[in-house]
């Protein structure tokens, strides 16, 4: 017998804006022991049916037209707020997307890890204690005694997500699901948080979803696969299976948008655009002066991608920012010749139009209050390339050359979806036509899909304006993808750098070699 | 709305053209807004709406209530309260306008640029917040009557000097966390001049709280106006406005109901209308709020 059979689970949200159907007939079981993984891109209603079957969909505007979701004999969808209460984070537990988020920052994490056991099983402090304290030895904690009285913020994101990890085993549930619980970490640490999970499910022999926009991620860790698209089951079947002989197009379309092999030697000519030597990057903070970047020196060649890749907080992007910039830094940095450090804001102005940035977030580095059309014409009025109907003009071929629609240039960016929010960014970036172009993980905020076209996009524009761009990423599949050299920096040092497909087959440094063996393609 | 023939002022703008054309939409906001016109309107023509002077006296007449000849009712004096109403609003209407535009002015300009540069100058700028702050207003109002002279319009700029601190406040607060965005990051980048970001990116979008304060604003500067006016430091007698016809209305509330009524109830209608129209107008300027 199943531990969750879910049946015909139809979930729509009510809005002013009508009725949109999120989950549509949705029907899966579960056993004991078993791992299932739920893929699909932002929207298909992954989320939304598991939210549903905890309670944990806001009603209204949701609503749970159908179904049921039995789990020993109770059907979560119609029992009583108390019953439900009972089995959530009891019987079933959840671990969430965003670690930083998920602990109250005010309450010290012990205190937030005992709180299921005293509020469900009832034990007194000092067992909860010791049981939290194992369980923290159990997810990798080091120092556990002492760590108990940790603020969440003195933990790393990595930490915090295995933090939230013990605090959903503390009850001793029988079915845990994870929503994307590896996407906000970098590859190394995700590594490590893949493991685990596979782990404990094997020791503990409990039953695990595992929800991820990433095929790529769920692949090593999945017995079974279930695809998602718009609210319905595409396909669902043993993940061997689904990966080798995808029959519905969809899958077969998520398998090919994992970013595999190398790029094709492109036609770089061996003149560099940007040289920098002994970039030094310094901040202050109440400890003292911090090096965030020490003596790094590099080259960016003519018509070249040079990715850029290391881990949250190696500095990566602040070598970026800083030949902008847009923070200030010392050593020696030149672009086409001329000196860029030693520039005031004036004096550095006339470059601005020549190097651009193009940013992670498409959500935040759009003004939402600006349309497309304000935010593709503010970098051409500003330097004086285009105005009255040359203006509309120069828009409206920016705006083919990302691949928007023309008839969105009066749209605003919360109109829009990630991927297209992204566009418009790089439309902005390429605007001025610049020769460099910093993008700072372009691509690491958006579903593997989109990351496809996103990919695709900026490969093209580099050929075709002969652009030369420092790709930053933390992930090494997706500058092998693009990338012509890579150069790997750890704690703001540079420690490795090379021909993609030198560093891939032969990586020199530990560092590197750690990071090669944590891209999830390598994990399966 | 075709696209192909938008000039580019039109375009420079769309967030106010946009914004219009929401706020047309919502019919709450555009029924404040004709309240607050009609009645501006009838105070400005004030003259040829009653027959009646503000100071003219009756005294035979005395307090009487509502009737054909005196719509609101008369005074214990014997004056017309609808034109005292209408004349009234003329001090009350204008207070509400100089000293929140002041206010507006000041404080938005003095909060956006101590959250945008930050550091050294911000600690100056808000210091000085602080400072005046620390004042007691009415001895400050009291000092810039005493070294300026006492005139109206001095009056209105006062208290809108009074005002602008919290606005100061509210907006660097917002300001501060806007420039860590990376759209103002983004705007840096491509060589937009610290001003053109301040009015560009970041006050657009830090315009909500600044609009719900105004509408909170207005009604706060028309009572401080009554206040000083009692204390003898603003309008003289016979003059009126809104704030001191009620304290008056209050006195006699037992034996005059209307002369308490009658200006409550316009300054009410003038409030409702200022919330209802703020409302809409940060609703018309949020372009997440609506999606059509």
């Amino acid at each position: 017998m199943p531990l969750l059979s879910v049946n015909n689970l139809s979930v729509s949200f009510h809005t002013r804006n009508g009725v949109t159907e999120a989950v549509k007939d949705v029907s899966f079981s579960l056993s004991k022991g078993e791992t299932l993984g739920i893929v699909g891109e932002s929207g298909s209603g992954k989320s939304v049916s598991c939210y549903s079957i905890m309670g944990l969909i806001p009603q209204p505007p949701g609503r749970i037209e159908s179904g049921q979701a039995m789990l020993d004999n109770i059907d979560l969808l119609k029992c009583n707020e108390k019953t439900q209460l009972d089995i959530r984070g009891n019987k079933v537990a959840m671990i969430f997307q965003d670690p930083m988020t998920c602990l109250n920052p005010y309450i010290r994490v012990g205190e937030q890890l005992i709180e299921p056991l005293t509020y469900h099983k009832n034990v007194s402090r000092i067992v909860a204690k010791q049981r939290a304290i194992e369980l923290l030895k159990e997810v990798g904690i080091r120092d556990p005694e002492a760590n108990f009285d940790a603020w969440p913020h003195e933990f790393s994101g990595g930490m915090r997500q295995r933090v939230m990890i013990a605090m959903a085993l503390i009850a001793e549930p029988e079915l845990l699901i994870a929503d994307e619980p590896t996407t906000a970490l970098d590859v190394t640490i995700q590594k490590q948080i893949l493991e685990l999970v596979a782990d404990i499910q094997k020791r503990r022999n409990i039953a695990v979803i595992f929800i991820s926009h990433d095929l790529a991620v769920v692949k090593g860790l999945a017995d079974r696969i279930m695809v998602m698209k718009s609210g319905e089951i595409v396909e669902e079947g043993e993940t061997n299976t689904v990966f080798n002989n995808p029959q519905h197009e969809y899958t077969k379309k998520l398998i090919a948008a994992i970013p595999t092999g190398a790029k094709k030697a492109s036609q770089v000519v061996d003149k560099s655009l940007v040289q920098v030597d002994n970039l030094v990057v310094e901040f202050t903070t109440d400890q003292g002066r911090f090096r965030a970047i020490d003596e790094v020196s590099f080259d960016v060649k003519k018509g070249e991608i040079l990715g850029l890749v290391g881990e949250s907080g190696s500095g990566k992007s602040t070598i970026g920012r800083s030949l902008l910039q847009l923070v200030s830094a010392s050593g020696k940095a030149t672009f086409d010749g001329i000196s860029l450090l030693d520039k005031s804001a004036k004096e550095f102005l006339p470059l601005r139009r020549r190097m651009q940035m193009i940013f992670q977030d498409p959500y935040a580095s759009l003004n939402p209050r600006m349309n497309v059309f304000d935010t593709l014409a503010e970098p051409l009025k500003v330097h004086g390339i285009a105005s009255g109907e040359g203006l509309v003009e120069a828009v409206f071929a920016l705006m083919d050359d990302v691949g928007l629609d023309r008839k969105f240039a009066r749209k605003y960016p919360h109109e829009f979806s990630g991927g297209q929010r992204q566009r418009i960014a790089i439309g902005r970036a390429i605007a001025t036509k610049p020769d460099f172009i910093v993008a700072d993980e372009p691509v690491s905020a958006l579903d593997v899909t989109i990351q496809k076209q996103i990919l695709e996009l900026i490969e093209s524009l580099v050929k075709k304006h002969n652009l030369s761009m420092l790709f930053i990423s933390h992930d090494l599949a997706v500058v092998r993808r693009i990338c012509d050299r890579v150069i790997v920096l750890k704690h703001g040092v540079l420690v490795e750098r090379g021909h993609v497909n030198e560093v891939w087959s032969s990586p020199q440094h530990q560092y590197t070699q750690s990071l090669l063996n944590a891209t999830p393609d390598a994990i399966a | 709305m075709a696209i192909s023939n938008f000039d580019e002022t039109e375009v420079g703008q769309s967030l106010w053209q946009d914004a219009k054309q929401r706020l047309r939409k919502n019919k709450l906001a555009i029924f404040g807004l004709t309240v607050l016109l009609v009645i501006g309107l009838a105070c400005l023509l004030a003259p040829w709406i009653t027959p009646y002077g503000y100071e003219e006296q009756n005294l035979g007449l005395g307090a009487t209530a509502p009737s054909w000849q005196h719509w609101m009712g008369t005074d214990n004096l014997g004056r017309d309260l609808l034109t005292r109403v209408l004349y009234g609003g003329r001090v009350s209407i204008t207070v509400g306008l100089i000293a929140t535009g002041v206010a507006l002015l000041v404080g938005v300009t003095w909060g956006a640029i101590a959250g945008y540069i930050g550091g050294r100058t911000d600690a100056i700028m808000m210091r000085i917040v602080d400072i005046i702050y620390a004042l007691p207003f009415m001895i400050f109002i009291v000092l810039l009557m005493v070294i300026f002279g006492r005139s109206l319009l001095l009056l209105f700029l006062a208290i809108g000097l009074v005002e602008w601190l919290t606005m100061a406040r509210i907006v660097r607060g917002q300001v501060q966390s806007l420039k860590q965005l990376e759209f103002v990051e983004a705007a840096r980048s491509m060589g937009l001049s610290q001003w053109t970001i301040i009015r560009r990116h970041i006050i657009p979008n830090a315009i909500g709280p600044v609009i719900v304060y105004t509408t909170l604003t207005i009604p706060n500067v028309m009572l401080l106006e009554a206040f000083l006016s009692f204390l003898g430091l603003g309008i003289q007698a016979p003059q009126s406005s809104w704030g001191l016809l009620i304290s008056a209305g209050v006195e006699t509330m037992e034996e005059y109901p209307w002369l308490l009524i009658f200006p409550g109830v316009t300054l009410s209608l003038v409030l409702f209308s200022l919330n209802f129209l703020g409302d809409g107008l940060r609703d018309a300027l949020d372009v997440r709020a609506s999606k059509d």
